[in-house]
C-alpha cells in the first residue's frame, strides 16, 4: 500500500468511524440509564435520512432547514419509541423489554417500507459536498473532512450537556442509581425521555452525514450500521459516552484498514465486527473504558 | 395394567394423524405446503422454547443453526449430477461431490452437525447474561451467514442451492413435529428438564443447589440447535431452494414471535401458536398484493403484513406478557375439566 492510498483509507476510516461513534452514543446513553439495548436505534437513524430526502425533494425546503427538521423529528421519534415500547415494561423482565425492542425495530422498518417504498432513493447532495480535493497528491472527498469535524462539534456539545448542566447531572445520577435518583426528586421519566431524545438526535446527525457519504437510501440501511454501532458501544464499554466514541473510531478504522490491506477477505467484512464483539464479550465484557460490575445476588 | 391416560393420549395422536391424512389427500398443493410449514414451525418453535422458555436464556441465533442443518442435509441428499449443475461458478469440494444418502439420515446428520456446532458456539459465551448472550448469539448467526455466503466451493455462496428434490411431506414434518412434542414433554419431566427450569427461576440458587450451570445450559443449546437443524433441513427440502439470505434475522424473528405468542415455556402453547402464526402469515399475504373486493380493488402495500406482525408482537409483550398459554399446558386433566364445565352448562 503506497503512502497516498494509505492516507485515502485513513480518511475513509475516520469518516466511517465518526458515523459509528455518533450512532453508538445513542446505544450507550440508553443502556447506561435503562440497561436496555435499544434495538430500534438503527431504524431511528434510518428515518432521519428519509426525512432529509423528503424535506428536500417533496417540500422543497432549503438543505439546512431539512437537516434541522430531520434532527428534531428523529429526536421526537426516539422519545415516542421509549414511551410506547419501553415505558410500559419498565418493571418487567429484561427478556420482555428486549422482545419489545425487536418488535419496535421491525415495526419502524416495515412502516418505512410501507410509507417510503422499497425502491432505493438517492439522497440529495448539494454540489459543494461532491467536490474532491487534492492534498499532497492524495485525493479526498470533501465529506471525509466534514464528517469528523461535525462529529467533534456534536460531541463537545453533548459532553457539555452531560457534564456541565443540571439535566446532565440528573442523567448521570439516574444511570448511577435509579431509585435513589428518584428519591432525590429527579423526575426519572423526564430524564429517560431526554436521554432518548438526545441519543436519537446524535443518530440523526450521523444519518444526515451517512446520506452524504453513502447516498443510496433503502428502508434496510439502518440495520447493519445499527448493529455495528452497538458493537462499537460494547467495545468501548457500554454506558460510557467517550468509550462509545473510541469504539466507533476503532471499529470504523479497523474495518476499512482490513479491507484495504487484505482484499481477499472483503466478503467477510460484516462478520469481522461480530467476531470482534464476541472476543470482547468473552475476554473483557466491560469494554475498554467500562467499569466492572459484579453479579448482584 | 395399561395406564388409561396414556391410552387416551395415544388415541388423540391417532386422531390427529387421521385428520392430517385426510387433509393431505383432500387439500390443494398450496394448502398442503402451508400445512407442512406449520409442522416445521412447530419443530422450530419448540427448539427455541428449550433455550428461551425452559432455561430462560435469550438466544437470537436460531437462523444460524437452521442454516447449518439446511445446508448439511441438502448437500447430503443431492446427487452428483445435481451438485455439478449447481456448482457451476466453482466446483464443489471433491470429498462431497459424490456423497449421497437418504433423506432421513441426511436430516439426522443436519441435526447432529447443527447440535455439535451449536454446542461449540455456545460453550464460550454461556457465561454471558441476558442481552449480552442475545447479541452474541445474533452475532454468531450473522457470522455463519457471512461464511456461507463466501465459501463458494462448499455452499455455492450467494448463488444458493437450487433444484433440491422436494422430499418433505406431511409424514416427515408432522411425524417429526409429534415426536418433538413428545420429546419436549419427557425432557421437562426428567431431572435435566427440572434443572433447566431451576436455572430459569434463579440461576444463583440453582447453582447453590449443586446444579452444574455450564453443563445444563450447554445441554439446552445442544438440544435446541439439534431440532433447529432438523427444522432447517425440512424447510430446505420443502422450498427446494436455499440461499444465505433466507437465514437472516427475520427467520429468527418469526420463530421468536411464535414462542412469545404461545407463551414462553409452554409446549402446547408453542405448538398451537406455530400453526396459527404460519397460517396467518400465509393468509395475510393478500395485504402485500392486490385486494379484490368484487366491486373495487385495493392496491396492497408491500410490508403491511410485517407491520401487523410486529404490532402483534409488541401488543402481546406489552399487554399480555404471558402469551396465549403462559407456562400452562393443555393436558388431559385440564381438557377434562374444560369439557366437564361445558357439560354442566348444557345440563
Amino acid at each position: 500500500m503506497s503512502i497516498n492510498t494509505f492516507f485515502q483509507h485513513l480518511s475513509n476510516g475516520l469518516a466511517l468511524g465518526s458515523l459509528y461513534a455518533l450512532i453508538a452514543i445513542g446505544y450507550t446513553m440508553v443502556y447506561g440509564i435503562l440497561r436496555l439495548i435499544n434495538f430500534a436505534h438503527g431504524e431511528i437513524f434510518m428515518i432521519s435520512t428519509y426525512v432529509v430526502f423528503y424535506g428536500v425533494s417533496m417540500f422543497y425546503l432549503p438543505w439546512w432547514v431539512s437537516i434541522l427538521v430531520a434532527i428534531l423529528i428523529t429526536g421526537l421519534l426516539g422519545i415516542i419509541v421509549e414511551r410506547a415500547a419501553y415505558r410500559p415494561l419498565r418493571n418487567s423482565p429484561r427478556i420482555s423489554v428486549m422482545i419489545s425492542a425487536i418488535g419496535a425495530s421491525y415495526l419502524i422498518q416495515n412502516l418505512a417500507i410501507v410509507i417510503f417504498g422499497g425502491r432505493p432513493k438517492s439522497f440529495p447532495i448539494p454540489d459543494y459536498f461532491n467536490t474532491v480535493i487534492q492534498v499532497q497528491g492524495v485525493s479526498v472527498p470533501i465529506v471525509n473532512f466534514f464528517i469528523p469535524v461535525i462529529t467533534l462539534v456534536a460531541l463537545v456539545v453533548l459532553i457539555y450537556i452531560v457534564e456541565k448542566t443540571k439535566t446532565g447531572m440528573a442523567m448521570r445520577a439516574v444511570s448511577r442509581d435509579y431509585e435513589t435518583a428518584r428519591l432525590m426528586g429527579i423526575s426519572v421519566d423526564n430524564i429517560v425521555s431526554i436521554t432518548f431524545g438526545l441519543g436519537s438526535m446524535m443518530a440523526a446527525i450521523g444519518g444526515v452525514m451517512w446520506g452524504l457519504k453513502y447516498p443510496n437510501l433503502i428502508p434496510l440501511i439502518g440495520t447493519m450500521p445499527g448493529l455495528k454501532a452497538f458493537i462499537a458501544a460494547v467495545i468501548g464499554g457500554i454506558g460510557n459516552i467517550k468509550g462509545a466514541v473510541l469504539g466507533g473510531f476503532l471499529l470504523g478504522m479497523t474495518e476499512i484498514m482490513i479491507i484495504a490491506s487484505l482484499p481477499d477477505v472483503t466478503g467477510y467484512r460484516d462478520a469481522f465486527a461480530f467476531i470482534l464483539l464476541i472476543g470482547i464479550l468473552i475476554y473483557k465484557p466491560s469494554g475498554l473504558l467500562g467499569q466492572d460490575i459484579g453479579e448482584k445476588v | 395394567m395399561i395406564d388409561k391416560k396414556n391410552l387416551i393420549r395415544f388415541g388423540l395422536i391417532l386422531i390427529l394423524i387421521l385428520i392430517l391424512t385426510i387433509l393431505n389427500t383432500t387439500m390443494g398443493k398450496y394448502e398442503i405446503r402451508v400445512l407442512n410449514l406449520a409442522g416445521i414451525y412447530i419443530i422450530l418453535g419448540l427448539s427455541l422454547n428449550v433455550i428461551n422458555g425452559f432455561t430462560g436464556l435469550f438466544s437470537l441465533g436460531h437462523a444460524g443453526f437452521m442454516a447449518i442443518g439446511a445446508y448439511t442435509s441438502s448437500l447430503l441428499t443431492m446427487s452428483a449430477l445435481q451438485k455439478e449443475s449447481n456448482f457451476f461458478a466453482e466446483p464443489i469440494v471433491p470429498w462431497l461431490a459424490n456423497v449421497q444418502i437418504g433423506f432421513l439420515p441426511a436430516l439426522l446428520m443436519g441435526g447432529i452437525i447443527a447440535a455439535i456446532l451449536g454446542a461449540l458456539i455456545a460453550a464460550p459465551i454461556l457465561k454471558l447474561t441476558d442481552d449480552y448472550l442475545a447479541i452474541a448469539t445474533l452475532g454468531f448467526s450473522e457470522i455463519i451467514r457471512v461464511i456461507f455466503t463466501n465459501t463458494q466451493s462448499l455452499t455455492n455462496g450467494a448463488l444458493g442451492i437450487k433444484g433440491l428434490t422436494r422430499f418433505t411431506t406431511i409424514h416427515y414434518t408432522w411425524g417429526i413435529a409429534i415426536l418433538t412434542v413428545l420429546f419436549m414433554f419427557s425432557l421437562r419431566r426428567s431431572s435435566y428438564g427440572k434443572a433447566l427450569m431451576a436455572i430459569r427461576e434463579d440461576q444463583t440458587a440453582a447453582e447453590a443447589m449443586g446444579i452444574d450451570l455450564f453443563k445444563h445450559k450447554l445441554l439446552a443449546f445442544t438440544i435446541g440447535s439439534f431440532f433447529a437443524g432438523i427444522g432447517g433441513g425440512l424447510l430446505a427440502h420443502l422450498m427446494g431452494t436455499i440461499d444465505p439470505l433466507m437465514f437472516r434475522f427475520l427467520l429468527t424473528f418469526n420463530v421468536l414471535l411464535i414462542v412469545v405468542l404461545g407463551g414462553i415455556g409452554s409446549i402446547t402453547g408453542t405448538a398451537i401458536s406455530a400453526v396459527v402464526v404460519t397460517v396467518m402469515l400465509e393468509w395475510l399475504r393478500f395485504l402485500d398484493g392486490v385486494i379484490d373486493l368484487g366491486f373495487m380493488t385495493i392496491q396492497g402495500i408491500p410490508g403491511l403484513r410485517m407491520v401487523l406482525f410486529s404490532l402483534l408482537l409488541m401488543m402481546v409483550i406489552i399487554f399480555k406478557q404471558k402469551g396465549l398459554m403462559g407456562r400452562d399446558e393443555i393436558t388431559l386433566d385440564s381438557l377434562g375439566g374444560f369439557l366437564g364445565r361445558f357439560k354442566k352448562k348444557e345440563a
